[in-house]
């Protein structure tokens, strides 16, 4: 991964030099991810929020579950990003912990992007994360859904071009 | 007793945090940011990626991790629902049982309604718009934005991105529009 240049604000711990980089081998990338996945999996699963009607009642301001959820969440990441930034640490792959800032533009690609997810994602109730989830939680045409994400996916990227970012 | 707790449905303020958790995680095992919508994009460059820029990169170095997260939350999953009690249908709002009762849809039993995910329903019209349609937006929106949920709502929030909150308010108008707008409709 090459180094951002950001604003000092956007990055980690711009000032740290970058240590020497130990790239996983392919196999052991696999099995990291894979078993970070199955925890994440696992909440994903146990805290409901894979489920249509958990995404129906948020959408219709009538609980306070899923409103709980991302707001804790966001919280502890925020609070954890800034110790780790904080504390100047870098990865267990060497590589200095950074974060480049998402590239705003015109900003259209943000809000017409975030309207038309927003509208599968109350219609699926699923997300691309809780996709993968609810195929493994035995609702297995969850695979379809998925296969229509791929497809969409790979409409975006044909039409990328042609499309206000 | 332990484990009882577990295989019981977990409150916001435990998932909350453990989903939170997960951004230092993963920036401290490989400088890795959350998100989910890389897994299509590498998914798709695996597969098919004819010739469009978009998924001309080397995938399997910056996207690899990602499909291996996508497999292990599968397997995650499973596990839940087989050892962990997870897969039950969520206690959720008498307001929202009444709503989708007004949907013509049968009252919540398990984590999505049979009538619109089931083999069966893919053979309908409602059930091929919802299932189809649905995840087509998905993919094409989460892809246009460049991040989910857990993309912007999560990583992109919690590292003070402006972005992420123009698309999080974009997610959401989305959200209202599909189930105030298009629901009515559709059902």
């Amino acid at each position: 991964m090459t180094a951002v240049q950001s604003p000092p604000s956007q990055s980690l711990d711009a000032e740290i030099p970058v240590g020497r980089v130990r790239e996983l081998s392919p196999g052991r990338e696999l099995v990291t991810y894979v078993a970070v996945g199955v925890i994440f999996g696992i909440v994903l699963v146990k805290s409901e929020v894979v489920s249509w009607y958990r995404i129906q009642e948020m959408f219709r301001f009538q609980s306070f579950h899923m409103y709980g959820i991302l707001g804790s969440a966001m919280l502890t990441a925020l609070v954890s990003v800034q110790i780790l930034r904080r504390l100047g640490l870098s990865s267990l792959t060497g590589e200095r912990i950074s974060v480049p800032p998402k590239v705003l533009g015109h900003g259209y690609r943000y809000w017409i992007g975030g309207l038309i997810f927003g509208a599968g994602w109350a219609l699926t109730g699923a997300c691309p994360g809780p996709l993968f989830a609810l195929v493994g939680s035995g609702a297995s045409v969850f695979i379809i859904v998925a296969v229509a994400a791929l497809a969409g996916t790979w409409m975006y990227g044909y039409l990328r071009p042609r499309l206000p970012h | 007793m332990v484990l009882s707790w577990i295989r019981s449905p977990w409150p916001w303020y435990v998932s909350g945090p453990l989903i939170g958790l997960f951004v230092p995680l993963l920036l401290l095992l490989g400088n890795k940011q959350l998100g989910m919508t890389g897994a299509l994009r590498a998914t798709c460059a695996a597969i098919a990626p004819s010739d469009i820029d978009f998924f001309r990169y080397d995938w399997r170095r910056s996207g690899g991790w990602n499909i291996a997260l996508a497999a292990g939350i599968l397997v995650g999953a499973i596990l839940a629902v087989a050892m962990l009690g997870g897969g039950t249908t969520p206690a959720i709002s008498i307001h929202t049982r009444d709503a989708i009762a007004a949907l013509g849809l049968a009252s919540p039993s398990g984590l999505v309604p049979a009538q619109l995910f089931s083999w069966g329903a893919l053979l309908t019209i409602r059930g091929a718009l919802v299932i189809l349609g649905g995840g087509f937006l998905v993919g094409f929106g989460s892809s246009y934005a460049g991040g989910c949920t857990s993309g912007h709502g999560v990583m992109g929030l919690a590292t003070l991105q402006f972005a992420s909150m123009i698309a999080l308010i974009g997610i959401f108008a989305g959200g209202l529009l599909m189930t105030f707008i298009v629901f009515p409709l559709l059902f």
